[in-house]
């Protein structure tokens, strides 16, 4: 097609009215289907662990729950974690507030505080990672800061094996790292510990899964022998029956 | 929520008679259709309860039904429509294809600012195209609570298509639950409606069918790359009564017919999130529209209706019998019913549901890759996808700038890699280039020019156009199935310039985090609209760069599919299969903003939206100084 062809076309093809241009381009509702299509925050509230451990004569109740506001970039993270003894006190108990920011299709980098209530009052600064890791590994990474300057790791992971649409198994490994003796914690420099279970959970609804599962946990070298010596188990096996809710 | 197996006892138990459905509107309900065309017309949107299925809750309607009333134009006239907003938020109704002046396509925050509520407003526009549409609601989630109907437009002249019998199918997804919270759940746990996925039984029996290697190897990339193969509906059966004119499957809506005669069924898919696959079993179909656009007659037995789209068909009946008129979720967790009868309260067989599919590498955009040399990809990913085996050419890749982004390990400015062709199988061994120099490369800037980030898991990387493709998991049934390439319009096009430059656009997602978008950028955060001149003739390509399929709808303009037809039939609706590329000529003749979005709601109300701006007041580039490939469209 020559050029003038084209251009003839063009001329054809082109509506002789003039352009109306209006004067209101809706941008105060526009501002709103804007923010209503991608941009409104969510939130999150997951208690992943609210269970019952029986074992070595010990029964304990356990919580690991976290909860998040925000958007798809940007979310502000609550997550505690802890242990009381069933008719006792409390052995531990940490709140952490943190900012998390996407930074991968899978990950977000989390930096904030972390406040240890048991055993002891302490503060530490945090920063980590979390996210999905290939073969669907969930997976958390953390990095803590004491205010006495003791730097510690905590890693856990957890995998979903679906037995059914509802019958999930899921194993879970946890683990921490301490890279100086932190003697107020009775923690030696090293690994210092290793907790391993599997949870069986069927889910009534996505929300609620009621579970069952045995869990196994050591303390792992220097901190073995600090448990040692003040007469605490290396190691301890207990049956847990809990459930998994999220909202 | 219920399972998939109560769903089919539910639907098999159910006897409830169609006109206890008191929602159901007239033209659902009368044996034909009632012609004669109206030009003006009251519509109210207010909260009605609704029931179906046994359970009672509150729709949102359009004069009290679901769907709501018939909307019968002649083409050539002028039409009014007076919307009432009785609802507590604001409302809207959009006229889904029809080509008309901006400021009544009825987009809040596009073309207009919504109607308040306790408001009325007044569309008035000239009808000048004929055919089946339909209309919704544009606000929010409205459409899914029951805000749509059903749109016939007379064409002014003789009617290309021949019936004695018309009757609308109007196809849509009904949930008790709030939408605000469906989409709450998806955005927290994107697969939560996803009842189908790959257990340990599965595996096992992959194992005893393929040995343990094949079904390892099987599972391996996917899990690798966290996909799944079974993610084709967000939501589903698990919360989704699939309805045909408003009524569940139990109800069984009912079209009665004379043996011998032509009966013209007008198919809308007026559903949120649904794909729906259509057959009456026993019966030939002759398709003779799209999108409300006359087509040359096509014979098929099924066809897969994308959300949004309309198709027409005719049927002849001949036997004194009942017809199944079977339409599946393309998930395959449920299903919309109803029934062709010579008299009420017969019925016809209703097949069961099929396996449903799964997802394979072609869905990757990995179309051509074999499966070995993904292999010897792994180690070559860097958590993006390896390429290997994959054509190039069509890709101008002297347009990337060495040095960019990771690009560093590799050396391409000034070469043309259109001739690169990687031999699969040698891709992991290095021939021609270490594979680990590949690894060091940003997958994400080769040939795709938007960026990656969260917002994108993944990008297809050799796309294909599959017009012949009938759609994932159909075509062998043994039966014929409808695709795009057998759809032929019925007349010439209009515009024969040829294009003088091509937008592409990609679509793009992170399912985790349950993001949807164009170019890997959400709605809230673009930078303004996509520019179309006035008047020009262009190309859109869309690259789906997700594993599901979208409907993808232009407002106030069709699209010519390029489907190698002579004839290309126009659409607004263009369905783009996982790991496709299709493409689209556009002659840009109605000015102003044009709201262009994906037609699944929650994939749109996620982000999966953009405003094309057709005008004059640019900047008038050369066209030639465009490249062909990877121009996105400038921005404001």
């Amino acid at each position: 097609m020559t050029r003038i062809t084209q251009l003839a076309l063009a001329c054809a093809f082109t509506p002789l009215t003039a352009f109306a241009q209006t004067g209101d381009d809706h941008s105060e509702s526009r501002g709103d289907v804007r923010h209503e299509m991608g941009g409104q925050a969510q939130y999150m509230i997951l208690a992943d662990r609210l269970e019952w451990q029986s074992g070595n004569g010990d029964e304990i109740f356990v919580w690991d729950g976290s909860a998040w506001y925000g958007g798809d970039y940007n979310r502000v993270w609550v997550e505690t974690e802890g242990e009381t003894l069933i008719d006792g006190e409390t052995e531990a108990a940490e709140i952490e507030l943190l900012y998390g920011r996407a930074i991968s299709p899978y990950f977000d980098v989390q930096a904030g505080i972390r406040q240890d209530i048991e055993p002891d009052a302490r503060t530490y600064a945090q920063v980590g990672i979390q996210g999905l890791a290939p073969y669907w590994f969930e997976v958390d990474l953390e990095g803590y800061l004491s205010e006495e300057g003791d730097f510690t790791a905590a890693f856990e992971a957890e995998y979903d094996l679906l037995l059914t649409q509802r019958l999930i198994l899921q194993p879970r490994i946890e683990t921490g790292f301490a890279f100086q003796d932190a003697p107020e914690r009775d923690l030696g420099a090293g690994f210092t510990e290793l907790e391993t279970g599997v949870r069986l959970r069927y889910e009534i609804k996505r929300e609620i899964a009621p579970y069952i599962g045995v869990s196994w946990s050591r303390t792992l070298g220097e901190t073995a022998s600090i448990a040692r010596s003040l007469g605490e188990k290396e190691d301890a096996v207990s049956a847990v029956i809990g459930v998994r809710l999220w909202y | 929520m219920f399972s998939r197996r109560q769903f089919l006892q539910n639907a098999a138990g159910g006897a409830a008679a169609l006109g206890a459905t008191q929602l159901v509107p007239a033209w659902a309900r009368a044996a034909s259709l009632q012609s004669g065309a109206q030009q003006a017309f009251d519509l109210t949107i207010a909260e009605t309860p609704f029931e179906v299925g046994g359970r009672r809750a509150v729709a949102t309607t359009v004069n009290g039904g679901i769907p709501g009333p018939l909307l019968r134009f002649r083409e050539g006239e002028d039409v009014t429509l007076r919307v009432t907003n009785r609802l507590a938020d604001t409302s809207s109704i959009h006229w889904h294809g029809l080509i008309l002046p901006n400021d009544q396509d009825g987009v809040p925050g596009v073309t207009f600012d919504g109607i308040a509520p306790g408001e009325t407003f007044t569309y008035r526009y000239p009808v000048r195209q004929s055919g089946t549409y339909w209309y919704h609601s544009h606000s929010r989630f409205q459409e899914q609570t029951g805000v749509y109907g059903p749109i016939i437009i007379d064409p002014a002249g003789a009617d290309p298509v021949a019936y004695d019998r018309e009757y609308i199918v109007m196809l849509s997804d009904w949930s008790f639950e709030d939408p605000e919270r469906i989409f709450a759940k998806l955005k927290k746990h994107s697969d939560y409606y996803n009842y189908n996925k790959r257990t340990l039984g599965d595996f096992l029996n992959d194992v005893r069918d393929k040995g343990l290697g094949q079904a390892v190897s099987d599972r391996k990339m996917w899990a690798e790359m966290r996909m799944m193969r079974t993610d084709i509906a967000d939501v589903t059966g698990a919360t989704y009564t699939y309805l045909m004119n408003g009524t569940g499957p139990d109800a069984n809506w009912t079209g009665l017919f004379n043996p011998g005669e032509r009966v013209r069924l007008r198919f809308i898919n007026g559903s949120a999130m649904s794909y729906f696959d259509v057959r009456i079993p026993g019966l030939p179909m002759t398709v003779v529209g799209t999108d409300g656009q006359d087509v040359s007659p096509v014979e098929t037995d099924e066809f897969r209706i994308s959300t949004a789209e309309t198709y027409d068909v005719v049927v002849e009946p001949r036997e004194d019998r009942a017809y199944t008129i079977f339409a599946e979720s393309m998930d395959r967790s449920g299903y919309a019913r109803g029934t062709l009868a010579p008299r009420a309260g017969m019925q016809a067989e209703v097949p069961p549901l099929r396996e449903p599919f799964l997802l394979t590498m072609q869905d990757m955009g990995m179309g051509g890759m074999s499966h070995g040399a993904m292999g010897g990809m792994a180690g070559a990913k860097a958590g993006k996808k390896a390429k290997s085996g994959m054509n190039h050419s069509g890709h101008d890749m002297s347009g990337m700038k060495s040095g960019q982004g990771g690009m560093s390990g590799m050396d391409h400015s000034g070469h043309d890699m259109g001739g690169m062709k990687m031999q699969a199988g040698a891709a992991g061994a290095g021939a021609g280039m270490a594979m680990d120099d590949m690894s060091g490369m940003d997958m994400m800037d080769m040939g795709h020019n938007h960026p990656g980030g969260p917002a994108v898991a993944m990008e297809a990387m050799n796309p294909q156009e599959r017009l012949d493709d009938p759609g994932n998991g159909l075509g062998d049934d043994g039966w014929r199935v409808l695709s795009y390439s057998q759809l032929e319009n019925l007349r010439p096009n209009k515009d024969p310039r040829p294009p003088a430059r091509e937008v592409e656009l990609h679509l793009t997602s992170n399912m985790e985090r349950y993001m949807w978008s164009f170019d890997g950028v959400k709605f809230n955060e673009v930078d303004g609209p996509v520019l179309f001149r006035y008047g020009e003739r262009l190309r859109l390509t869309l690259v789906n760069d997700t594993m599901m399929a979208h409907p993808i709808h232009l407002h106030g303009m069709f699209v010519e599919l390029e489907t190698g037809a002579a004839r290309r039939p126009l659409k607004h609706v263009v369905n783009v299969e996982p790991g496709t590329k299709r493409s689209m000529l556009i002659t840009a003749d109605e000015p102003g903003d044009w709201a262009f979005h994906c037609h699944l709601l929650y994939h749109m109300e996620a982000g999966m939206f953009r405003v094309v701006r057709v005008t004059d007041n640019v900047a008038a580039d050369d066209p030639g100084s465009h490249s062909k490939h990877g121009d996105h469209g400038e921005v404001l």
